[in-house]
């Protein structure tokens, strides 16, 4: 066998090479080191910075994912207008370019800061960082996050958010949980945005979108709104304020949460 | 398309446990990596010569080691394997279930060269 390049190294003889296969010995002058350490240890280590941030402040932060055009900036819009007078609200947006949505959001009287990316496809918990570092939080009691439009990277990435809430538009398909699995298992919760739409839209079926999350072995509730009509926006500001209330019991008890994002799994698997 | 960037990440690790180790070169890294990880084996492999080139690792082999999807059902108790689309009980087709093998996304090892430079006359 060439212990060199790892030519020969292929799926079936993989496993006699790792852990304690009986080819993992290795020459005189190497060193192998067993790690187990995420891959993205260095974002999840600011992404607990984040959150500490947040949580001395008595801050929940909502991290909003999508894909493009699905209605997050409305469903913003609709939130800042149904609850601004009674809680300090901020935004911090983040696109591949423009200040357009932080426009939108200031318009309605909120703080908030464009994250423009570049031709980054998520945000990152040092993107997030940088973008708290400009936004003035005093007297700020919720922060949105509202990621770039994606349905596959924002996913893998903590940001130091407590909560993940997914949009799915019925301009969309509603196998959409079947199709992005990844995206969908991280919501803690998922709004079904655009519901006015329904009736024009007779191939999308929210009982199969439904489905097809439980499928996921998501327990999320969906919450449907028509955000740009601002009805039927019951669900979701109930959904909101019971975050924030259990949020600050949590931090009056000393406590935190992390949203349903990959990490969680790897702490659990981590050992094995 | 985010390979790129898991990939520089994960470099950052490496240079840093090679440092620890006073290592001259890494010459192996394995990673664990789960279907519901969100990041795809074989875009990880590609990213990784170029991520590569000129760190401490430049030149090592990557092995990725891919893991099944094995769901928990914590009603009935039973352990199954499960598609990545469809997490339900293998046993009795419930949701009530937990996730135990798919989506690690972790560094396992790293193989480093410490052996000295020869001492010069």
């Amino acid at each position: 066998m060439c212990d060199t390049c790892g030519c020969n190294i292929t799926k079936g003889n993989q496993h006699l090479l790792t852990g304690d296969g009986k080819l993992s010995r290795v020459h005189e002058g190497t060193t192998a080191v067993s790690v187990l350490r995420g891959l993205l240890s260095e974002n999840d280590h600011q992404a607990a910075h984040n959150r500490e941030h947040f949580d001395r402040r008595g801050i929940l932060a909502i991290n909003l994912m999508s894909s493009p055009g699905s209605g997050k900036t409305a469903l913003l819009e609709a939130s800042i207008d149904a609850l601004g007078d009674r809680y300090g609200i901020a935004v911090i947006e983040g696109d591949l370019e423009t200040e357009n949505d932080a426009e939108r959001i200031r318009a309605r009287g909120v703080r908030a800061v464009q994250i423009a990316t570049g031709t980054a496809c998520h945000l990152d918990a040092h993107m997030v960082h940088d973008a708290v570092h400009d936004l003035d939080l005093d007297g700020i009691d919720l922060v949105f996050i509202e990621n770039v439009g994606n349905l596959v990277c924002p996913a893998s990435f903590d940001l130091g958010q407590h909560r993940n809430v997914t949009l799915l538009s019925v301009t969309e398909g509603d196998d959409k949980p079947a199709k992005y699995p990844v995206m969908f298992r991280a919501a803690d919760a998922v709004v079904l945005s655009k519901i006015d739409l329904l009736p024009v839209m007779d191939d999308f079926e929210p009982s199969r979108a439904e489905r097809c999350l439980r499928d996921l072995a998501s327990r999320a509730p969906v919450l449907r709104v028509a955000a740009r009509k601002q009805a039927d926006l019951g669900s979701w500001l109930t959904w909101l304020e019971n975050e924030i209330a259990s949020h600050r019991k949590r931090l009056e008890a000393g406590q935190t949460i992390r949203p349903a994002i990959q990490p969680d799994g790897m702490r659990l698997h981590s050992g094995g | 398309m985010h390979e790129l960037s898991v990939c520089q990440g994960m470099l950052r690790q490496v240079g840093a446990i090679a440092a620890d180790h006073e290592a001259r070169a890494v010459t192996g890294i394995t990673v664990r990596i789960g279907p519901l990880s969100g990041v795809e084996p074989e875009l990880l492999a590609q990213a990784f010569p170029i991520a590569s080139a000129g760190t401490v690792a430049d030149g090592a082999d990557l092995i990725i080691e891919t893991l099944p999807v094995r769901v928990h059902c914590e009603t009935c108790g039973e352990d199954s394997d499960a598609a990545i689309n469809r997490l339900l009980c293998g046993s009795c087709g419930d949701y009530h279930t937990r996730l135990i093998s798919g989506d690690e996304l972790l560094l396992a090892s790293v193989e480093m060269d410490t052996e000295r430079e020869p001492a010069r006359a």
